[in-house]
């Protein structure tokens, strides 16, 4: 051992401990500092709240009694209003009242359709709420074998089957109404099926029935905007010059329904002609109804040729609806579309689920053999556009009306759809924004849990925070029953989740295995640290020792 | 006679209703047996420089078989890490070969890369996967998938235990693979997923799955080398992997309404074949690969319906129209002039202004002077001056 003097050995003590108070003191947490990713705080209480969310739906009902269907002393008991929750968390508000002086006279009117029209003028529902009028069982407004007419706002004609029930007290008259209300109820307003649809469309497909499966994977999943293209398909300019006066149908057909569906996402429209473009597939020709046939196995494939030529807006991401309109050349017309039973399709139209649908529009009836080609042919856009909204109506969620036995469903017509049809829409477009958005809350906290070094940064922050406020609201909304408001602070979550998921700075650093982080440290600190380490020990031996000299 | 004739017909029609009576609730069942609507295709290849020439033609034929069975371009996102085809020592400029005696050209005509050189990055392919790009960038540069889509993602390159080296810089790892396709999951960013991967020791890349819904295939088991199928004398280099070779020469015999499945895939390349062991990992999917048919990801068979219900918005009476014969009078359209050739022919030579010489002129007479006088001596300047 060198003999060093007292004095250098206290200066080297004294130095050593410095340095190793200095590296411990500064160092450390400089270090720290400096190699921590910068994450913004996030609301973890609220979004693990989330997880447990319970939805709960509340429909406002208002059943009004015609006269004719309640004796006197019955009409005096009618109650005010009645609570009536269901097995899943729905809540339907029945009020009850007797029909004022001029809806009496609405119904008065000869048919169902205009007293429904008439009724309509009367009053104002809001969005999501249903009103069904309870009319005598001797009411002439509907055929004999039917009991309910559904409108085309929210209003349904029921016919009262308990008057001829002597003696009957109020609550028989009301709870042998309720199985019947139940089933106008389910009709007009959510099926517990959609909702349940629309909450766990995760689960596999043994679980749901094959009717909604075909109806969820026919209609687009919830996106803030859709392009919609129509494209006209002229494989033989040479002897066909089609005219389709495409934005006169389009103001007149399309363009109502897609404003009042203005409160779900945006829409942008667009349309295109198309020469030389052929199906993918040779029609055969049938001698017997001397046409060219395409028969539904051969359906599949005519898409694929087709889609390579039809362009698509550059710049947004939102999915894209296609409607093709395609006139076939002379040497193949007519052509018309079999279905499995051989049999003609009267549309002659057919839909791709998620992607649009396409019409074979057959102009051979317009000339004869000796005619000068080109000819011109203008396209008849109304037969064109009933098929075209039939397939919108059924790409954009609309489920194909199955009218339960005993029902008139009355038919949308020109306003493309029905107020309740719509409500049923927005009733499980809000249930699937909530469950979208707050799945990705959710998975988006966990995922921010799991890598310690991605960077969280302050918009990131924000955006989450006002999703969940958003859809908090939602669900207070989905509760009081306002269904407008809910939808709108639905759509402002899932837009807001959307963007925080699928920021761009959130891609996680390179994954750093812990060898990978052993080797990058150990060269640096390893040489400072072994000196300081070694000479703290030498320094507590040897005041261990003067202590021990000490007590000697 | 007859009685014999109608025996025949009536027997012939009560087997074609059979027939007919058999095929609805078939059809039925091939509506249900897969439940995606699209299908979309990431296409990666991982290396640079001339002598990986056989990657790019791997991917390249991949691309060309996809296309064939019907994915359109706007649905696959297309990886090149370098340039083949028009690379300089390419003696066949805009061909990339993947048979020697360049019998079979895969670059064909209408290629559509949408990754190109050193844009093919770890952070560009994550990003493509968990839909995190910046929002400047374009539709065809995006995976748009949604929850029933089924995607194929094609890898290869030059791998290792547990990574794929990218652009001979990087590395992507099989946890942070795991990890974006688990991310995909959450947001439901695909249906179900085939994942193939031709590298060296690439069933090392799918050990870490844990996704549902995922199905893998590689050329080569851990710790063993995929290798190289023929080189081409008049290129030079190797032209493609064992693997990717046998599997395009499957691929080949399929066509849009084939039902050949999964089990047949996993037949590519035995051992006698390909050198190395070919491997695969179906534990994650939930159907069974014997009813899964390869166009569920290679091709894109749509799922059609006869649309029953029409809206009637005709007014009745009005009956197709015809225009009349009048023809429509425009206006003659004519160019502008593009080419102001009069102004060209009888130009004037333009004259030239004049410029102060520049500094390396006057640089270098001053050098030259400086020399002069330094060797004469200065006496010799009021000679000049």
């Amino acid at each position: 051992m060198m003999l060093t003097p007292p004095c250098f050995t206290q200066r080297g003590r004294s130095a050593a401990v410095a340095i190793a108070a200095l590296v411990i003191a500064a160092g450390i947490p400089l270090w720290w500092k400096t190699t921590e990713t910068y994450r913004a705080w996030l609301p973890a209480a609220r979004i693990s709240e989330l997880e447990a969310l319970q939805l709960e739906l509340r429909v406002e009902v208002e059943v009004v009694f015609a006269r004719g269907t309640l004796s006197p002393e019955q009409q005096k008991k009618v109650p005010a209003s009645r609570m009536h929750k269901t097995g899943l968390k729905f809540t339907y508000e029945t009020r009850f009242r007797t029909a004022t002086v001029m809806e009496e006279d609405a119904l008065n009117q000869p048919t169902a359709a205009e007293a429904d029209h008439a009724l309509h003028t009367l009053t104002e529902t809001s969005c999501g709420s249903v009103v069904i009028y309870i009319i005598p069982e001797a009411s002439a407004l509907l055929p004999q074998d039917m009991r309910v007419y559904v409108g085309r706002s929210r209003t349904a004609l029921l016919r009262s089957q308990v008057a001829s029930v002597v003696g009957a007290g109020l609550p028989e008259v009301l709870a042998a109404l309720d199985p019947q209300m139940e089933q106008v109820l389910q009709t007009m307003s959510f099926n517990h099926q959609d909702v349940t649809a629309a909450l766990t469309d995760r689960l596999r497909p043994g679980l749901s029935t094959r009717d909604s499966l075909a109806d969820s994977m026919r209609a687009f999943k919830s996106s803030p905007g859709y392009e919609i293209t129509f494209s006209l398909l002229n494989p033989d300019p040479k002897h066909h010059q089609l005219h389709w006066d495409v934005e006169a149908a389009l103001d007149a057909y399309i363009y109502p329904l897609l404003h009042k569906m203005a409160p779900v996402a945006n829409f942008s429209v667009d349309s295109q002609i198309l020469y030389y473009a052929v199906l993918g597939v040779n029609p055969r020709y049938d001698a017997s109804a001397s046409a060219y046939t395409l028969s539904a196995d051969s359906l599949a494939h005519v898409i694929n040729p087709v889609e390579a030529r039809l362009g698509s807006n550059a710049a947004s991401s939102n999915p894209v609806l296609n409607f093709l309109l395609y006139v076939p050349d002379s040497l193949h017309s007519p052509l018309i579309i079999r279905n499995d039973q051989k049999q003609e399709v009267a549309s002659n139209a057919f839909h791709s689920p998620r992607w649009g649908g396409i019409m074979v529009y057959n102009v051979d009836g317009a000339y004869g053999n000796d005619t000068q080609f080109p000819v011109d042919i203008a396209i008849d856009m109304s037969r064109v556009m009933g098929v075209f909204l039939s397939q919108l109506r059924l790409m954009l969620g609309f489920q194909q009306t199955g009218a339960p036995p005993g029902f008139v469903l009355e038919a949308a017509g020109r306003e493309g759809v029905a107020e309740w049809e719509l409500d049923r829409l927005l009733w499980s477009r809000s249930v699937e924004n909530v469950a979208t958005a707050s799945a990705s809350i959710t998975s988006l906290a966990q995922l921010l849990d799991q890598i310690a070094n991605i960077v969280i940064n302050d918009n990131i922050a924000q955006q989450v925070a006002s999703a969940v406020t958003a859809l908090q609201a939602a669900v207070a909304e989905l509760e009081a029953g306002n269904l407008a408001l809910a939808l709108e602070h639905s759509r402002e979550a899932i837009s807001a989740s959307e963007r925080a998921f699928f920021d761009p700075s959130l891609l996680h650093l390179l994954y750093f295995p812990d060898d990978q982080k052993f080797a990058i440290y150990i060269p640096l600190f390893l040489p400072m640290c072994v000196p300081i380490l070694l000479s703290l020990l030498k320094i507590f031996r040897e005041v261990q020792q003067h202590r021990f000299d000490k007590l000697e | 006679m007859p009685n014999i004739i109608a025996v025949v017909c009536a027997s012939y029609g009560l087997a074609q209703s059979v027939c007919d009576g058999e095929d609805l609730p078939a059809r039925a069942e091939r509506f249900f047996r897969s439940d995606h609507t699209n299908n979309w295709a990431v296409l990666v290849c991982t290396s640079r420089f001339w002598f990986n020439y056989r990657h790019v033609a791997n991917t390249l034929s991949v691309y060309r078989s996809v296309k064939r069975l019907g994915i359109p371009d706007s649905h696959i996102v297309l990886m090149l890490a370098d340039d083949m085809a028009c690379n300089h020592r390419n003696p066949k400029p805009a061909t990339v070969f993947s048979h020697k005696n360049m019998e079979l050209n895969v670059y064909g005509d209408d290629v559509e890369v949408d990754y190109r050189g050193y844009e093919v990055t770890v952070e560009n392919f994550l990003r493509v996967l968990t839909g995190r790009l910046p929002p400047s960038t374009p539709r065809s540069k995006r995976l748009l998938s949604d929850d029933h889509s089924n995607i194929l993602i094609y890898l290869t390159g030059h791998g290792g235990n547990g990574f794929l080296k990218f652009q001979d810089s990087e590395e992507i790892s099989n946890v942070e693979l795991a990890d974006a396709f688990e991310q995909m999951w959450q947001k439901r960013r695909y249906n179900e997923l085939l994942f193939i991967i031709d590298t060296c020791q690439g069933a090392s890349m799918y050990e870490r799955f844990y996704s549902p819904n995922l199905m893998a295939l590689a050329s080569s088991q851990v710790g063993e080398d995929s290798l190289s199928h023929q080189p081409d004398l008049a290129i030079g280099v190797h032209l493609m992997d064992r693997y990717t070779f046998y599997l395009l020469e499957f691929l080949e015999d399929i066509h849009p309404a084939s039902q050949a499945n999964m089990n047949d895939l996993f037949k590519v390349c035995p051992k006698s074949q390909c050198v190395s062991t070919p491997g695969h990992r179906t534990d994650l999917f939930q159907r069974d690969p014997g009813s899964v048919l390869i166009t569920d990801f290679f091709g894109s068979v749509r799922k059609v319906e006869i649309t029953m219900e029409t809206i009637n918005l005709t007014v009745p009476g009005i009956p197709l129209e015809r225009f009349g014969g009048e023809p429509h009078t425009e206006t003659a359209l004519a160019y502008v002039d593009q080419l102001p050739v009069a102004q060209i022919i009888h130009q004037k030579p333009k004259q030239k202004d004049w410029h102060p010489p520049d500094g390396f002129i006057l640089g270098l007479w001053t050098l030259i002077l400086l020399v002069f006088f330094r060797t004469y001596g200065i006496k010799h300047l009021k000679h000049i001056f």
